[in-house]
């Protein structure tokens, strides 16, 4: 092993890293907001990556232009899922309820793909996916630096929203305390659904880099969301920030395990979630104590 | 099922009566849901009939082993799929290992693969139940993975191409009925051991985590040795019925293993029948696991399948959220409860009568 493979794992590490903190955001907001863990997160990334690979193979849409339809797609289905299921779960054991509920959308969402796409692999095709840029010796895929700049982009974005815009003070409000949000007029359940449709829509982006940088077929749900689930518990559950730390240490230390053992390096994840949790269950930058409601 | 007749039916007679009945309803039931089981694969010996109860059964003693810890202590866990696939593992090495001839000998290993399921569940016990709640959810998740890919990778294994058990030397004609009665040998145990727990001093100081944790620990239960002890309890049938799945299908791979559906069912099949009780789980399983494998042999396209599960699941859990078995009794527990109200008591004036008291 040399510096510069080294220095190029790194810098994947980092590249992917930004893509993966995107669609772990977007799971660690659905659940500041709703204390619901989506399962079906992984699902919806593969869903994503199938609807850019039909509008690419079937319509001849390309994939950047694609996500104007794919991110409303996917944030009209994220309001259908809170509007008809996670909202009807009651209050007392919605976590653990909410769990089962997405599960059964995730086979739903699986069952659905391999019945219209089948279960063989495929993987996005554009001119930015196969070619790479060339700098001080490094190979930097396009379709990397692509998906490093919109989850960047989108990440801005959703800090922006959450910080300064009004909504975002509804949003981070209902976090805090529902019934004080209640209290003072926020409508809470209009801000929780909009918050799960945004926190859907990003796996729209995250689905069409995975699925650039990835071969996948209807099953790949499962390995994605046993990732994303370890990163937003190493970063905490429900600090956004942290996951996105979470997300870029942990492929970063993925890609310079991968230089000695592709096949081990995924177990980089787990073991690291068991180590941090055995010794601190609350993950690396979460609360300590459980939030009153 | 028994508790829900005797109370129905004691308004019938004297009081007296009910009571009499009542003591002698459970035993009957028991005796005659045996003679049941016993009797099925005798009475019904087509092949794919017999093949389905197997799976049924193995899928009853999974979900009232499950039971035992997340029904009675509260705690969801979403990874018994690593006990099943340790036992699974476990009984075919042994097998391999020991060179044990096809036969009888090889559900002489259930034991075996059970204890190796339960010594596997004591470190991730100590790890996972140190985290509550959701967290500890996801952990059991990730644990799982961290098997799944384990299975793939280690040499031992053998990887994606699986292990292969000794063949069983059983007539074509009857060949699922060992494997059946061995299954229902081990759901007796299962329950007894469920049926025990329930009653005993230990699975109260259980249902006192699952109600109030923080009180429990308060009140002197020592909580981190009674959820390992169920955790680990929990765990030992699973591994058993893990290495009956695998010899009776002949061989073990790790995606059916350690499969992300498998815990999903028995979650599934437990929420079904009712979480926490003794039969709901064995109701959810013999219900849904023999649907499911009739829907596998019917649709065989993986697709059409899983989209059924899909929604059957999404069903039940928003219908029925407490189980069929708890919505049920809680029914009749408040028909008994309105009953003395119909006396002619005095009307509350505070309480809304008419159509406002009946959507209260």
């Amino acid at each position: 092993m040399t510096g510069t493979d080294l220095l190029q794992a790194v810098i994947d590490g980092v590249l992917t890293g930004g893509v993966y903190a995107l669609m772990a955001a977007g799971l660690s907001l659905i659940f500041g907001v709703m204390d619901i863990i989506n399962i079906a997160q992984g699902a919806m990334v593969v869903l994503g990556g199938y609807l850019s690979y039909a509008l690419s193979v079937h319509l001849g849409i390309g994939l950047l232009p694609g996500l104007l339809i794919t991110i409303p797609a996917l944030f009209l289905l994220g309001v259908v899922i809170e509007f008809g299921f996670m909202r009807r779960l009651r209050e007392a054991d919605r976590t653990a309820m909410s769990i089962l509920v997405t599960f059964a959308v995730a086979i739903l969402i699986e069952g659905i793909l391999s019945a219209i796409f089948g279960i063989d692999y495929v993987q996005l095709h554009a001119s930015y996916v196969d070619t790479s840029l060339h700098v001080f010796g490094f190979y930097l895929p396009y379709i990397y630096l692509i998906g490093f700049a919109l989850a960047v982009a989108l990440l801005i974005g959703l800090y922006y929203m959450l910080y300064r815009t009004k909504f975002g003070r509804a949003i981070r409000a209902s976090l805090q305390n529902r019934s004080a949000a209640d209290l003072i007029g926020i409508n809470v359940n209009r801000t929780r659904t909009i918050s799960v449709g945004i926190g859907v829509s990003l796996t729209a982006v995250g689905g069409m880099v995975f699925g650039a940088t990835n071969a996948f077929n209807p099953n790949s749900g499962y390995d994605l969301i046993s990732r994303l689930l370890a990163i937003v518990i190493l970063g905490g559950l429900g600090s956004i920030g942290g996951a996105m730390a979470a997300a870029i240490l942990m492929l970063v230390i993925n890609d310079v395990v991968s230089i000695w053992s592709p096949t081990w390096a995924p177990l980089v994840f787990f073991v690291a979630l068991v180590l941090v949790l055995s010794v601190r269950p609350q993950g690396l930058f979460g609360r300590s104590a459980v939030r009153a409601q | 099922m028994s508790a829900v007749s005797a109370r129905g039916s004691a308004p019938g007679g004297t009081a007296a009566d009910g009571r009499t009945l009542r003591r002698w309803l459970t035993p009957g039931a028991v005796v005659v849901a045996l003679v049941v089981f016993a009797g099925f694969p005798v009475i019904i010996t087509d092949p794919t009939a017999t093949s389905i109860a197997v799976f049924t059964v193995i899928f009853m003693v999974a979900t009232s082993a499950w039971n035992i810890f997340t029904g009675y202590s509260g705690y969801l866990a979403l990874g018994h799929a690593v006990f099943f696939g340790t036992g699974g593992y476990a009984v075919a090495l042994a097998a391999q290992d020991w060179h044990v001839q096809g036969g009888w000998a090889v559900f002489a290993l259930l034991p075996f693969g059970g204890l190796v399921a339960a010594a596997i569940a004591i470190p991730i016990g100590l790890i996972a139940l140190r985290t509550r709640r959701h967290t500890f959810v996801v952990v059991t998740i990730a644990i799982f993975f961290i098997f799944q890919l384990a299975a793939f990778n280690f040499g031992f294994t053998g990887g994606t191409s699986g292990l292969l058990l000794p063949l069983a030397p059983f007539s074509a004609a009857n060949y699922n009925q060992p494997f059946y009665y061995v299954g229902l040998a081990v759901l007796i145990f299962t329950v007894a051991v469920s049926w025990t727990v329930r009653r005993s001093r230990f699975g109260l100081q259980l249902l006192a985590i699952r109600d109030d944790e923080d009180r429990a620990l308060g009140l002197g239960v020592k909580v981190g040795r009674v959820k390992l002890a169920a955790f680990v309890l929990s765990a030992l049938p699973v591994g058993m019925v893990g290495g009956l799945y695998v010899y009776f299908i002949g061989q073990i791979f790790p995606q059916f293993a350690f499969d992300p559906l498998f815990d999903v069912s028995i979650a599934l099949m437990g929420f079904l029948g009712g979480l926490g009780t003794l039969i709901g789980p064995l109701l959810g399983a013999l219900v849904l696991e023999s649907l499911q494998q009739y829907f596998t042999l019917t649709f065989s396209g993986t697709g059409i399948y899983l989209i059924v599960y899909g929604i059957l699941f999404l069903v039940v859990i928003l219908l029925l959220p407490r189980g069929v078995v708890p919505s049920l009794s809680q029914l009749l527990a408040s028909r008994r409860a309105r009953a003395p109200d119909e006396a002619g008591e005095p009307l509350d004036p505070a309480v809304p009568t008419g159509v406002a008291g009946l959507l209260r």
